[in-house]
């Protein structure tokens, strides 16, 4: 009865395992941590100076190489480390109902706390110290292969689409379409990144993201879209806006990231490993107890007393 | 509805009759002394109660009102009902422990919505509240119907009408008829006898079924119609309510006289009006006043052992917990000191106290409490609730089951308290009661023996068992004794050549008569040699005795109220000899004799003194006159007591009679000496002058002095012959015991019966056979009170149990059983605390133990040293009041619901209408039950370890801060609904064999003794299991949900996405789970277990478009349904989990299968149906080395013969100490 069990699971375990593995191995990850590499040198001692203070220009260019075909989509990644989006404190802290409907603008004192109230009393909108810590640097990127002729400005530009990183559900339904953003970092504490005044809720599609808070410290959030193809030994430059502030506690990496994707998502190799060893397992198991099996069958004697 | 005519008084003045039992009331006339001491009393402290006689308006209103005769035994009433039962329900420490969690839910400390935290605890605590709202309400109901039984009452100008019993009040007069209760204690007054005396049968107070004689006071014998109740007054003054049965202080004033009060003329309520068409009475105690509800002690509350030891593992899971918190908020304060200020985006410098980086140990204390609710997921909240439903139901099957309907009696076993269920499963010694419970105290009379000539062909039930087991043993020793039952169609040879015709025999249609030789029957008696003899016989057994014959008027046939069933038994064979006892006067007995050629003539007996029997006189004697004035003695008693007493004429069938006397007790019928004596008319009259001077002395050694008279004229008997009555097992006690002795179960019979009627009746239960080797522990002190002759017999005893040991120890055979016989004086010194334990070392050692003469309070002890000294559990069986005690002491009391009272079924926990049903409530429904329950709690700790653990693993990744990665409404369904159902249906379906199997291999039961299913092995290896699963969920998790992207549309996983789908991992892998731990599916199952899954998805769908929470908004069909990641990782974390679980079952089943297993595969693989001889096989060796029972017995039989085969020795026969 168990035998044939683990062996069909065995059977249906290792395809899928295998299966995993090959999609995950098509797609094609670039990762670039930037965030002590965008430090100038001579700031690397206190680079919660350098981030802080706001006079520096704190653009940087770098030149990465793609590995393999990238065919579009690319999604662009921003990732974080040690970074506790899921810290009760923070996650908690954030009022659903006022992103929803303008009524319900002034529901922040039970939810919000301790940002949700600007200097001058009146509620922040968005409240809560998720959108007030707003991921806020940016990054574009450009091919460099084709070399800057005369009258080029640059090396072409590949163009970012910051449309549809969120789901339709939180663009339809949970961020309202006629809320926008009112007093928000503007007290003496700012935060993270600023929003558009003028474009409601439910255009912030960074925010949406944002506020989707990540279950790990670690996580990575989609950060925009590039319909673009990318052959394998092209160079292309990133220019990051170094502006977020990952430097005052240990270990904040920060990194952007440029990733295809397969049909189960990201680079994921674990998935397709666990199903083999699995499987694989239960394929030996079941060798073993058909040998026990066959060693020592089933015997009349068996019924002991205890 | 008056009948002022009143009726016909029974002219019939007892106290004439009777010697003993009536004289021993002091009458009024000589109470001079007593009642000095008793008016003294009446109106001092605790006995200040004044009734008013048939003025009953006075004690409706201050300051003589007393409480109604309204009763109730229920728990709670509407107004107490709240309160009382949520104190009940939090005095549970795990209910305690939710309900601060609950309280603590409402401050900012907790992680979860209050609602999360309250709901599940309101669910669980309602319910368990409508449970007990229930079981009340049906304690009510019975109340009610016992409170609306109706009793005729006066109710002025000597009217009589009906009312309900709770309107009775203090002071009515009632008249209770024939056969009904008594509605309240009640003075007698008068009864339809002209001296005023009544039977009373007191069954539910006392256990005792022999009829007891009331008599009221001379003064108020006129009082015996309707009508004279005009005018009727009178006033008690008496004791206050209290719970002695036996005594009553208080007088009556009565024309302005005073007459004291004893016992003798009070009726208490709940006994039985016999014999005595109808009494008049003045109701003195109403209610809850009355003796018997003074008497009604709360029967003990008791647990199961399981869930005693389901207490320890929650309080280790509470040490888990603990330790777990701690951690957790040592960790979050070190994070808090640590990190928190440099955790901008926290903004540490707004914190409040709870998180305060300076204050990093206050922050941690209440982080603790945090943790504590946290992981409060740990301790199953839903486990004593599901308990109890599942109990509950497992009681309804246990109610239900037809195959312990009992058709006689229509009762069906029922459980009366629900919480023992899987005790049943556990039980290591059985004390069983006799009378009532092996046997039906129906007797029949079988065989007699006159002048030294045995007559009655028909077989015993023992000696039936015993051919039909010689037969088969000779025949073929591997046949079962199943089988045996099963096919006594044909005729069996006896070794000895004796033919019985077992089969053919059909059940005699007389009760109580089961005679059967034609050498007397059909008047055929009279071709006997000693006719005259016989005729003599057949005189004694219609003639001496004191029944009154009735008569069915529908009928015409007779019937007699006899105060013993021995004495019912012979006139009724009396009347089949054609000796017919069909009148009795004042004065005569009239027997209708049928053997005259000129038809049936009737003969008058002038009945001239009645010396009846008692425990101490062992004999009976009437003396009578005949027709022809001879003066006639008729004696009948224990045949010792007989023998003594023989004239040296009288011993011409001694040695014959002796031998058929010793050949019935062997067979375990009931024997008794019949004797007679002519007495000359001067002989009797001196001697009766000295009789009457001796009844009408007064003092106290009245009864002294009438015994010595009566010895005096008891002598010089000649001896008639002896009778066989068989006292008869009820319907396959035999068999059941046989059973449970395979099943591993140990039985002592506690009897109040002598020893040689316990014996007998150990012989025909199998308890005891040949060969076995029997200690029998007595002492002959006798009842020497002095000091010195108590330590002797201490002494000797000790010897006894000594050399009882010595000898056990000494046995090399390992074949050889004891039997230990202990009668109840030998029975006080080894209760005593220096002598118990010996004395238990040494009836453990023996394989059957048959206590006599035990007291209801020895019973009780000895349940108590068994269950104590043992540890085991203990089951007591029994039916009457006297065993009210052993039932209540022992682990499980079960109550007989047969002929006697209500008193044990009232005192039990489970009830059954037939001792052989216990087999199939033990051996099946014991059986499954404590697998049942011990799976279920096994599995309940292991889901909830598997679901609290991620949560605290989650903790270590979130900073210790106490954020759950599930939300709330995830949680708080996990219990309630989503894994509740299976595990119920596991605890209430759940067979791992079935019924027939269980029966069929009693050894299976030993699992439950031997606590196979609920050791620690077992909890840890099932709290591993969960501790594995918890780990296997979140980390599988966690690494395919790291960073990656998991959807082909780019998006990454965020905590919403990965707290759905560890969640469904977990409903997958702890319902696959159950799903592999059960054996037996019905669809209810399959229902349960695939809808516990179907349910998660509806229920996340349903609760994805209700905009409740932001996070899980379209979760499913948005998020999670489309992407296959995430249904890859639900397959293969679920199968994951449950590998370890396959592994190990299949590695059990084939290396070290239990014995259930082995079954279940011969099952599952037909072999029963297509090997025979490997079932039968299987079967035989499933039966457990039992000493006792028929299969032992049949086993001893054979061995015996082989070996007198082999060795051609004819002394094999082992000589038996006794």
């Amino acid at each position: 009865m168990v035998i044939p069990v683990l062996a069909f699971v065995g059977l249906i375990f290792i395809p899928i395992g295998l299966a995993c593995i090959v999609s995950s191995n098509k797609v094609v990850e670039v990762v670039y941590r930037y965030d002590t590499k965008c430090v100038p040198g001579n700031m690397l001692h206190n680079k919660v100076a350098y981030i802080q203070n706001a006079s520096i220009d704190k653009t940087c260019t770098r030149t990465l190489k793609i590995p393999r075909d990238m065919k579009r989509p690319i999604y662009i990644y921003y990732q974080l480390d040690k970074f506790y989006q899921n810290h009760r404190r923070y996650s908690t802290s954030r009022s659903d109902a006022q992103l929803r409907e303008p009524k319900a603008a002034g529901d922040v004192a039970e939810f919000c706390k301790p940002e949700a109230f600007a200097a001058n009393g009146r509620p922040i909108v968005p409240c809560g110290l998720i959108a007030w810590s707003l991921f806020n640097d940016t990054y574009s990127f450009a091919r460099r292969n084709r070399l800057p002729r005369d009258g080029d400005h640059g090396p072409p530009p590949l163009t970012v689409s910051k449309r549809g990183i969120s789901w339709p559900s939180e663009r339809g339904h949970l961020f309202g379409k006629n809320v926008f953003p009112r007093n928000f970092q503007n007290g003496s504490l700012v935060g993270g990144g600023q929003l558009d005044p003028r474009k409601p809720l439910s255009e912030q599609e960074d925010l949406m993201v944002w506020m989707r808070t990540a279950a790990l410290p670690r996580f990575r959030k989609l950060y925009g879209r590039m319909e673009a193809d990318l052959v394998a030994g092209e160079l292309i430059t990133v220019t990051v806006r170094n502006s977020y502030n990952s430097y005052s506690y240990a270990g904040g990496e920060k990194a952007v990231v440029l990733s295809t994707a397969g049909w189960l998502g990201g680079r994921n190799g674990f998935l397709g490993r666990a199903y083999v060893v699995v499987g694989m397992a239960c394929f030996l198991l079941a060798l073993l107890l058909t040998l026990l099996c066959l060693v020592f069958p089933m015997k009349e004697e068996h019924l002991l007393l205890r | 509805m008056a009948r002022t005519g009143g009726r016909k008084r029974d002219r019939l003045r007892w106290s004439k009759l009777y010697t003993f039992s009536c004289f021993r009331t002091p009458s009024t006339d000589e109470a001079a002394g007593p009642s000095a001491t008793n008016g003294s009393a009446v109106g001092g402290p605790g006995f200040s109660r004044i009734v008013h006689c048939n003025n009953s308006i006075l004690h409706r209103r201050k300051p003589l009102k007393y409480p109604t005769n309204y009763i109730s035994t229920t728990k709670y009433n509407v107004l107490t009902f709240l309160p009382k039962a949520i104190f009940e329900q939090f005095r549970r420490v795990a209910n305690l422990y939710f309900l601060l969690t609950a309280i603590l839910s409402l401050t900012p400390v907790c992680p979860f919505s209050p609602v999360s935290m309250i709901a599940p605890l309101a669910f669980v605590v309602g319910l368990s509240m409508i449970k007990e709202a229930l079981e009340d309400w049906r304690r009510f109901m019975q109340d009610m119907k016992v409170n609306n039984r109706k009793v005729s009452v006066h109710k002025g100008d000597g009217e009589f009408g009906y009312r309900h019993w709770e309107d009775l009040c203090v002071g009515d007069v009632v008249r209770v008829e024939k056969d009904q209760f008594f509605p309240a204690d009640l003075l007698l007054l008068s009864s339809s006898y002209e001296d005023g005396i009544c039977y009373v049968e007191t069954m539910n107070l006392d256990g005792e079924t022999n009829l007891k004689l009331k008599r009221s006071l001379e003064v108020t014998l006129p009082l015996e119609e309707d009508d004279l109740f005009k005018d009727f007054r009178g006033v008690i003054r008496c004791e206050d309510p209290n719970p002695s049965l036996y005594t009553f202080v208080g007088n009556l004033e009565y024309e302005r006289q005073v007459y004291a009060l004893d016992p003798f003329q009070i009726l208490l309520r709940d006994s039985k009006l016999r014999n005595t068409s109808f009494i008049y009475g003045v109701v003195i105690f109403t209610g809850h006043d009355s003796k018997v509800m003074q008497n009604s002690t709360e029967s003990p509350s008791k647990r199961s052992r399981i869930e005693k030891k389901m207490d320890m593992i929650i309080y280790v899971l509470f040490t888990v917990l603990v330790l777990i918190s701690l951690i957790s908020s040592i960790g979050f304060a070190v994070r808090i000191k640590l990190d928190l200020p440099r955790w901008w985006y926290l903004q540490p410098q707004n914190s409040n106290k709870l998180d305060d980086p300076s204050r990093p140990a206050l922050s941690g204390i209440f982080h603790l409490i945090t943790a504590l609710i946290l992981y409060g997921y740990l301790i199953p909240i839903s486990l004593y609730v599901s308990i109890e439903v599942v109990k509950v139901a497992q009681a309804h099957f246990i109610n239900q089951d037809l195959h312990m309907f009992d058709e006689e009696t229509g009762n069906t076993a029922q459980a009366r308290t629900s919480n023992l269920n899987e005790e049943l499963g556990q039980v290591h010694t059985i004390l069983s009661d006799k009378t009532g419970t092996l046997t039906c105290n129906q007797m029949d009379f079988l065989k007699c023996s006159i002048a030294g000539v045995s007559y009655g062909v028909r077989s015993s039930e023992v000696e039936r068992a015993a051919a039909k087991q010689m037969a088969s043993g000779a025949a073929d020793h591997d046949i079962h004794v199943e089988d045996v039952w099963e096919n006594n169609e044909d005729e069996i040879q006896l070794v000895e050549g004796v033919t019985f015709s077992v089969g053919k025999t059909q059940k005699s249609s007389i009760k109580g008569f089961s005679f059967e030789d034609d050498r007397l029957m059909h008047g055929n008696w009279t071709n006997e040699p000693n006719s005259s003899t016989v005729l003599l016989f057949f005189r004694i057994l219609a003639l001496c005795h004191t029944a009154i014959p009735e008569v069915n008027e529908a009928t015409g046939a007779l019937t007699y109220e006899a105060e013993s069933p021995d004495e019912g038994a012979f006139l009724v064979a009396a009347r089949e000899f054609g000796f017919e006892f069909f009148k009795r006067t004042q004065s005569s007995v009239f027997i209708r004799e049928k053997h005259t050629s000129n038809g049936p003539t009737e003969r008058e007996f002038k009945i001239l003194n009645l010396l009846e029997f008692n425990s101490k006189r062992k004999r009976m004697t009437v003396i009578l006159k005949d027709e022809d004035n001879r003066i006639v003695l008729l004696c009948k008693g224990a045949d010792t007591i007989i023998f003594d007493r023989l004239a040296k004429n009288g011993r011409l069938y001694e040695p014959d009679t002796t031998r058929h006397l010793n050949e019935y007790g062997e067979a375990g019928l009931r024997t008794l000496a019949l004797s007679y004596r002519v007495l000359e008319e001067s002989e009797y009259a001196s001697w009766n002058a000295e009789f009457l001077q001796a009844k009408t002395s007064i003092g106290p050694d009245r009864e002294l002095q009438l015994e010595r008279v009566a010895d005096l004229i008891e002598k010089e008997l000649i001896l008639v012959g002896a009778t066989a009555v068989e006292d008869k097992l009820q319907t396959g006690v035999p068999q059941c015991i046989d059973r449970l002795a395979q099943a591993g179960l140990k039985i002592w019979v506690l009897t109040g019966d002598k020893m040689e009627t316990a014996i007998n009746i150990g012989y025909a239960c199998s308890l005891l056979r040949q060969g076995m080797k029997r200690i029998s522990l007595s002492t002959t002190a006798g009842d020497q009170v002095a000091q010195d002759a108590q330590k002797a017999a201490k002494e000797s005893l000790m010897l006894q149990i000594a050399n009882g040991s010595q000898m056990v120890k000494l046995e090399k055979d390992p074949d050889a059983a004891f039997a230990l016989i202990i009668d109840g004086k030998a029975l006080t010194f080894a209760l005593e605390d220096d002598m118990k334990h010996m004395f238990l070392n040494l009836a453990i050692e023996c394989a059957s133990v048959i206590c006599c003469r035990v007291s209801p309070r020895q019973k009780a002890l000895v349940t108590r040293l068994v269950k104590e000294g043992l540890g085991k559990t203990t089951l007591a069986i029994g039916d009457g009041a006297n065993d009210v005690g052993m039932i209540q002491e022992a682990d499980i009391g079960v109550g007989i619901s047969g002929v006697e009272g209500m008193q044990a079924v009232m005192a039990s926990d489970f009830s059954i209408s037939q001792f052989r049903f216990l087999e199939r409530l033990l051996v099946v429904h014991g059986h499954w039950c404590y697998k049942r329950i011990a799976q279920m709690i096994c599995y309940f700790f292991y889901k909830n370890i598997t679901f609290g653990l991620t949560i605290f693993y989650f903790e270590a990744f979130a900073g210790f801060s106490g954020q759950s990665v599930y939300d709330d409404w995830f949680m708080l369904l996990f219990n309630v609904v989503l894994t509740s159902l299976p595990v119920i249906s596991l605890g209430v379906f759940e067979q791992d064999v079935s019924s027939e199997i269980c029966l069929q291999f009693p050894a299976l039961y030993q699992q439950g003794p031997n606590n196979l299913f609920f050791d620690w092995y077992r909890i840890l290896g099932w709290m591993g299991n969960g501790l594995y699963s918890s780990l296997a969920i979140f980390f599988l998790n966690i690494c395919i949900f790291y960073d990656q992207a998991i959807r082909s549309g780019g998006q990454t996983s965020d905590m919403a996405s990965v707290g759905t789908t560890m969640f469904s991992c977990i409903i997958w892998a702890v319902n696959i789970q159950i799903a592999l731990t059960m054996s037996h599916f019905t669809w209810i199952q399959h229902l349960f277990v695939w809808g516990s899954i179907g349910t998660w998805y509806v229920f996340i769908i349903l609760y994805g478009t209700a905009l409740k929470s932001r996070d899980n908004y379209q979760i499913m069909l948005e998020v999670l349904g489309p992407a296959p990641l995430y249904w890859a990782a639900t397959l293969l974390v679920t199968a994951a989990c449950n590998i370890p679980y396959l592994i190990h079952i299949s590695y059990q089943r084939s290396c070290s299968p239990l014995d259930h297993h082995v079954i279940q595969e011969i099952k599952y693989l037909r072999k029963d149906v297509e090997d025979e001889t490997m079932w039968k096989r299987e079967r035989s060796k499933a039966r457990q080395r039992t000493k006792i029972g028929f299969t032992a017995r049949v086993d001893a039989k054979i061995k015996q013969i082989k070996g007198r085969l082999h060795k051609k020795s004819p002394s094999l026969t082992i000589h038996t100490v006794s």
